[in-house]
């Protein structure tokens, strides 16, 4: 059992930790930046980070064994397709999402 | 002044955010089955997703809370998890217009999480206050609400549905590089490295021992630092970095 006050103190490290590092920076920068070098990489950090997260860590993300590895590929392969045709995230997440299951229960009721 | 350079519309934040604010509580009603399935009472799920406004970091600090761990390795974990809000912190920071004050952005800075930022940044504009805030709020209550709802309901939820679930936070990732990257070949080449550095940490030895928080942060600056070399952005292509014109 998890006393209240450590619950408090875990979640209290938690935010602050996490609200510093994102705080400083866009406190202390106010200035632009010149530099093309920081410019460019700037640019292309975000696109770097969420890349770098999403793969290959969305095949492993619906689960253990065979099937849910095998749904997943589904699940990228869904998420692509309607990435390409710029649907919203709300849409990608879900038909993702509905895809995996889909295909999860057929294989573990059906092949499996 | 010329506001036209200025996205500022509190409506457009709020309608911007709502897909985000539903992909939210996708992600974090998975979080709550979690956090309850780790011991942790409905409540202190709900107020950990108040205060900290990440997926991965409480994901991560789920684990530690139900291990017992010690509060330095919390604030390490957390730390290496979320170091990259720090680099877009920064570039968020180039994107403000000039009236973003301090104060303004001490608030902000609570709210920069990768989708919000990623929304923001790709205005093409400078952001205004208002706009930010706009976007916020709806993606701020969905985690907030996705929580609670993940934490009372989520016991009563299949296995397989939880599994599927887990999916949502990655096919949003998927939705908001895609659809840059079809015009762009530089940002094509940069995801490209990102994934390829990614896919080593995560299968070859040696490297696969390093924490995936350090492994993300290794790979997206190795993956910019290449991009930034090979293909430096030019002034016309960042026309919305240049000083608002009186």
């Amino acid at each position: 059992m998890i006393t209240t006050s450590s619950l408090l103190i875990y979640t209290l490290v938690m935010a602050g930790v996490t609200y510093l590092i994102r705080a400083v920076p866009l406190a202390v920068f106010r200035k632009k930046i010149k530099i093309r070098f920081i410019k460019s990489f700037l640019y292309y950090i975000p696109y770097a980070v969420l890349a770098a997260m999403t793969f290959p860590a969305i095949f492993f993300g619906a689960g253990e064994g065979t099937s849910a590895l095998i749904s997943a590929c589904l699940g990228v392969v869904i998420a692509l397709a309607l990435a390409m045709f710029e649907k919203s995230l709300l849409t990608v997440a879900l038909c993702s999402c509905a895809g995996v299951l889909v295909l999860r229960l057929i294989l573990d009721n059906f092949v499996f | 002044m010329d506001n036209t350079q200025i996205q500022n519309s509190f409506k457009k934040g709020l309608k911007d955010g709502l897909p985000i604010g539903l992909g939210y509580f996708s992600v974090s009603f998975t979080f709550g089955m979690m956090a309850v399935a780790s011991g942790i009472p409905v409540w202190a799920a709900v107020l950990i997703s108040m205060t900290n406004l990440t997926s991965a970091g409480q994901f991560a600090g789920l684990s530690i809370i139900a291990a017992g761990g010690s509060l330095v390795e919390m604030a390490m974990t957390q730390l290496v998890i979320n170091a990259r809000y720090s680099l877009m912190s920064l570039t968020l920071s180039q994107k403000l217009e000039k009236r973003f004050s301090v104060p303004k952005r001490l608030l902000a800075a609570f709210s920069n999480t990768d989708e919000i930022f990623a929304v923001a940044v790709n205005q093409g504009k400078e952001i205004g206050a208002k706009y930010y805030c706009g976007l916020s709020v709806i993606p701020y209550a969905g985690w907030a609400l996705g929580t609670l709802f993940g934490a009372v309901a989520g016991g009563f939820l299949p296995e397989v549905v939880n599994d599927a679930l887990g999916l949502a936070i990655y096919a949003m990732f998927i939705a908001i590089i895609i659809p840059p990257a079809k015009n762009s070949a530089p940002i094509r080449l940069v995801i490209l490295a990102a994934v390829v550095l990614s896919c080593l940490f995560y299968f070859v030895p040696v490297l696969k021992n390093v924490s995936s928080g350090f492994s993300i942060i290794i790979c997206a600056v190795a993956a910019s630092v290449i991009a930034a070399v090979v293909n430096p952005v030019n002034d016309e292509e960042n026309e919305t970095e240049q000083e608002v014109k009186e």
